[in-house]
Order: C-alpha cells, then sequence, then structure tokens
C-alpha cells in the first residue's frame, strides 16, 4: 500500500524547491556582482540580507500588521465563501443572478480600488481587509461550487432512499466532496492575499509591509525595498505551505489516495 | 398465489417523455423470496429499481407492498446502487454505519457502533478503519452490500452487485451473498446481466425483453438451498441456463 520511494518523497519534497531556490539566488547574485548595473539600483542578493538583517527591528514591526490583515481578511473571505457557495448551491436562480456580479468583482483593477478604498474608509484597518476578502474569495467560492457539484450521483441518490433530505445530504456527502476543491481555491487566494494587503497599505496605511516597501524605495533603498519582497514572499511560501498541511489533516482519504495512484 | 405477495406490480411502466422504458407488466415476489430480474443492457432493469426505490415515478400502474400501496409503507426497501457508492472520506465501519446513521435515525458514534458488530459476517473486520481507496473492487461490494443490511429493511433491491467485478472474485461474493441471504432471508430483487448469477442465487427469475423492458419468460430455479458450485454443473442447472440463454435470444442471430 506504500507507494515505491514512498520514504524518499518526503526528502525530495524539501531539497528540490531548495536547490531551485539556491539556484535562483546565485543567479542574482552572480548577475548583480558582475553587471554594470550600480548596486543601488540592483544590489546582490548577500547585501538584501545584510541590510534587511540590521533593519530586522523594523522589518518585523511592518510585518506584522500586514500578516494580521492577511489573517482576518482571509478568514472572513473563507466564511463569506462558504455562505455565498451554499446559496448559489441551493438555487440555481440565485447562481445565475449573483454569478456575473461575482466575476465582475474580479475585473476591477486593484490599482484602483486600493485608493479608492482609502477616500472611502480611510487609513485604517478596514480597507486592508476589505481588499484582502475581495481578491481572495473568489478561488474559494468557485473551489467549493464545482466541488459540490463534483459529488458522485449515486451516493445522492442512495442517502434519498435511506430518507435523508437536503440537509442531511449536504452534510453528508456534498460538503465532504467539496473539499478537495475548497483546499484548491484556499490555496489560489492564500497567494494572493499578502499581494493585496501590501497593495492596500500601498495605497495609505500608517505601517505594514507596503509602507516599508515604499518607504524604501521613496528614500533610494533598493537594498530594503528588496528584503521587504522577500519577506512578502516567504510569508506567502509559509501561508501556502499551512494552507496545505491543513489540507493533509482535514481530508487525508483524498491526499493520500491521490499519492498511491500516481 | 394465495398470500399476499411481499411486492405486487400491477400493469406499471414507465416513459421518460417519448422513450418508452418499461412496457406495462405485473410481477410479484414473495415474502423471504429471491428474484432475479435478467435482461440485456438498457431494457429498464435499473429503471425498475429507481421506481420501487423511489427515485422515479411510475407512468401507469400500481405498487403494493404486502397488500399496500407502495407511497403509504414508508421506505420498504434498501437499494444498493450499481456502483458502490462509498463515501471515500469514510472508513469501512462508517461506510457500513451511514445504513444505521441516515436509515435509522442513529448518531454518528452510535451507528459505528452498530456497524462494528455487523463486519464480522461480512469478513471486514479486520479491515474496519481502512478507507475505500485501499480496498480492492470484491472488498468494496462487501462494505456496500453491508452497508445495505445496515438499513434494517427487509426487502433488499441490488442492482447489478457484482458487474464490474472479475469473474472469479464475481463467483466467490455470489456464493457469499447466498450464505448472507441464509441467514435471514430477506425478501431480494437482484438486477442481473449474468445468466449464471441469476441459477446460483435465485428462487425465480424474470426475463427482460430489449427496451421496453417487458416480461417475456419467468422460470423457477428447481435447486437446493444452500447452493454451491457444483450444482451449477449439475444437469438441472445446465437446462435452466440454456432456457435463460434462449429466452434472451442469446445465439439466435437477434441479438445486436
Amino acid at each position: 500500500m506504500i507507494a515505491e520511494g514512498g520514504f524518499r518523497q518526503p526528502l525530495n519534497r524539501v531539497v528540490a524547491p531548495l536547490l531551485m531556490i539556491g539556484a535562483f539566488v546565485g543567479a542574482w547574485e552572480i548577475y548583480a556582482r558582475n553587471s554594470s548595473i550600480g548596486d543601488t539600483v540592483l544590489p546582490p542578493f548577500s547585501r538584501v540580507a545584510q541590510a534587511g538583517w540590521a533593519d530586522r527591528q523594523s522589518l518585523v514591526a511592518n510585518t506584522l500588521p500586514t500578516l494580521r490583515e492577511v489573517l482576518v481578511g482571509f478568514a472572513i473571505s473563507v466564511l463569506f465563501a462558504f455562505l455565498i457557495s451554499i446559496l448559489l448551491d441551493v438555487s440555481p436562480r440565485a447562481n445565475r443572478a449573483v454569478m456575473p456580479l461575482l466575476i465582475g468583482s474580479q475585473t476591477i483593477p486593484l490599482v484602483v480600488l486600493a485608493p479608492l478604498f482609502v477616500i472611502w474608509f480611510g487609513f485604517g484597518f478596514f480597507p486592508k481587509i476589505l481588499l484582502v476578502t475581495l481578491v481572495t474569495f473568489f478561488p474559494i467560492v468557485v473551489g467549493l461550487i464545482d466541488g459540490y457539484a463534483s459529488s458522485e450521483r449515486d451516493s445522492v441518490t442512495l442517502l434519498r432512499t435511506m430518507g435523508a433530505g437536503t440537509l442531511t445530504v449536504f452534510r453528508l456527502v456534498r460538503l465532504p466532496s467539496a473539499m478537495p476543491g475548497f483546499f484548491t481555491g484556499l490555496r489560489i487566494g492564500v497567494t494572493y492575499a499578502v499581494v493585496a494587503a501590501i497593495f492596500a497599505e500601498y495605497a495609505g496605511a500608517v505601517n505594514g509591509l507596503g509602507v516599508y516597501i515604499q518607504g524604501a524605495s521613496g528614500s533610494f533603498r533598493t537594498d530594503l525595498v528588496l528584503a521587504g519582497v522577500l519577506v512578502a514572499a516567504t510569508l506567502t511560501l509559509v501561508l501556502y505551505a499551512l494552507t496545505v498541511l491543513v489540507q493533509r489533516l482535514a481530508i487525508p482519504w483524498y491526499t493520500q489516495s491521490r499519492e498511491v495512484s500516481r | 398465489m394465495t398470500k399476499i405477495p411481499a411486492i405486487s406490480l400491477r400493469r406499471l411502466s414507465k416513459s421518460f417523455g417519448d422513450l418508452d422504458v418499461l412496457g406495462e407488466m405485473d410481477l410479484d415476489v414473495g415474502r423471504g423470496e429471491f428474484v432475479s430480474i435478467l435482461g440485456p443492457s438498457g431494457c429498464g432493469k435499473s429503471t425498475l429499481l429507481s421506481i420501487l426505490s423511489g427515485i422515479e415515478e411510475a407512468t401507469t400502474g400500481e405498487i403494493t407492498i404486502h397488500g399496500t400501496p407502495l407511497n403509504e409503507s414508508g421506505q420498504p426497501f434498501a437499494w444498493m446502487p450499481q456502483s458502490d457508492a462509498l463515501l471515500p472520506w469514510r472508513t469501512v465501519v462508517d461506510n457500513v454505519g451511514l445504513g444505521y446513521q441516515v436509515a435509522g435515525g442513529l448518531r454518528k458514534r452510535e451507528a459505528r457502533e452498530q456497524a462494528r458488530f455487523l463486519l464480522p459476517a461480512f469478513g471486514l473486520e479486520e479491515f474496519s478503519r481502512a478507507l475505500p481507496y485501499q480496498l480492492s473492487g470484491g472488498m468494496r461490494q462487501r462494505v456496500a452490500l453491508a452497508r445495505t443490511i445496515a438499513q434494517g429493511r427487509d426487502m433488499l433491491l441490488l442492482d447489478e452487485p457484482f458487474g464490474a467485478l472479475d469473474a472469479i472474485t464475481r463467483t466467490e461474493l455470489q456464493l457469499w451473498l447466498e450464505q448472507i441471504w441464509g441467514v435471514e432471508r430477506p425478501t431480494v430483487i437482484l438486477i442481473t446481466h449474468d445468466v449464471r448469477e441469476a441459477v446460483l442465487l435465485s428462487d425465480r427469475i424474470y426475463v427482460f425483453s430489449d427496451r421496453p423492458g417487458q416480461i417475456v419468460a419467468e422460470f423457477e430455479v428447481p435447486l437446493e438451498r444452500p447452493r454451491t458450485i457444483e450444482m451449477l454443473a449439475g444437469p438441472q442447472a445446465t437446462q435452466l441456463e440454456l432456457d435463460l440463454l434462449r429466452a434472451l435470444h442469446v445465439g439466435s442471430g437477434d441479438t445486436p
């Protein structure tokens, strides 16, 4: 039952991506050191790391608000996605009516929306979580709706012959069936979340990674700009990894069965 | 039949729009009787089960259960679909427990306790915590059958339960089903296109025609219980198999 080479998989999972990241960083370092572009415009990785480390207090102080915006915004997004997906699943009419609006909401450029939110809602926490929610809920809704639809017809019919009502069928078949799709949506959503928060901060905030990057950019500290970007990227990677971990714990039947069939 | 039959269909038919799926038919099943419906693919056999289990409504005719109209009889049937319809996120014991939980109205934990008692008879004791993807096709069918029994109805509707299995596993499961059935002798309607399966398991066999499905022949199976594979080689069984194949027009050039 254990797939061949199963014990090597976790190792490959860590080593292979680390090698890729190493190659990327190495190429960056070599190019930055040997090209005629100045250090102030394209600092090598080593200098970015040094500068970031030296400024770590400020970096951490600005990462925490961003993380908070991401987590709260994402939590609201998941909640909202569940509510709207259930509504759209229960009522095909609602699906037809609401879906274009949802899709439309995804076409508004963030560059336009972020400053508007600041004008409408001020410099505080609220416009940030609003933007994070707006950007991340859509893939989750789509994942859930597709997931409900992937329910086995015979399983639904079987429960009906056993006398189950709509709610029982939803709870015992449709909702669990939707979990793989939900987690796919969650993984896509989480990669947008940090970018969305930074965008919102860029448009106007008192602190956060966006503010940090903007400030560094204003004082021509490209090394610190890139340090902020690296922190944002790391944050996204960690959140993504957490999502994968939660998925493995929440729906082992799905993850394991896919590994066996590979 | 002088007794009131357990299941009785009178002038039953079913059409989907212009498409006649089942022609008018009368069909009776006695209490504790194992009846097979044998027919070519697409002859409406599965539709008949859908009507009985309440998924579809008949276009004409009436169904009575022990003399009472079906729609006043609660749900007398436990249906086993052609696909095993196991829930991939539920362990074996919880898939079986689904019957107790949904049909029996038990809580999930109580259902699991009940299901645990049922597993040994189905040879599933050691697999109680396995997930469906870890099971072979034969095992999955056992789980599905246990779940059908767990619904606690006195009548079973089995829709080609072994159709997707290899010939060896299929024969093993057929013999095993005969044993299981022999314990409590529930009323069973089995849908199949396997002549040998029908002979091995049934008390009586209805042969259906091509669509629209109609009863073209009815046979009593003259074999003792419990059935064994040796009986299949006996003269009565082989003659019956031949009669059934003829009733199905196999080898006459009529079939596509």
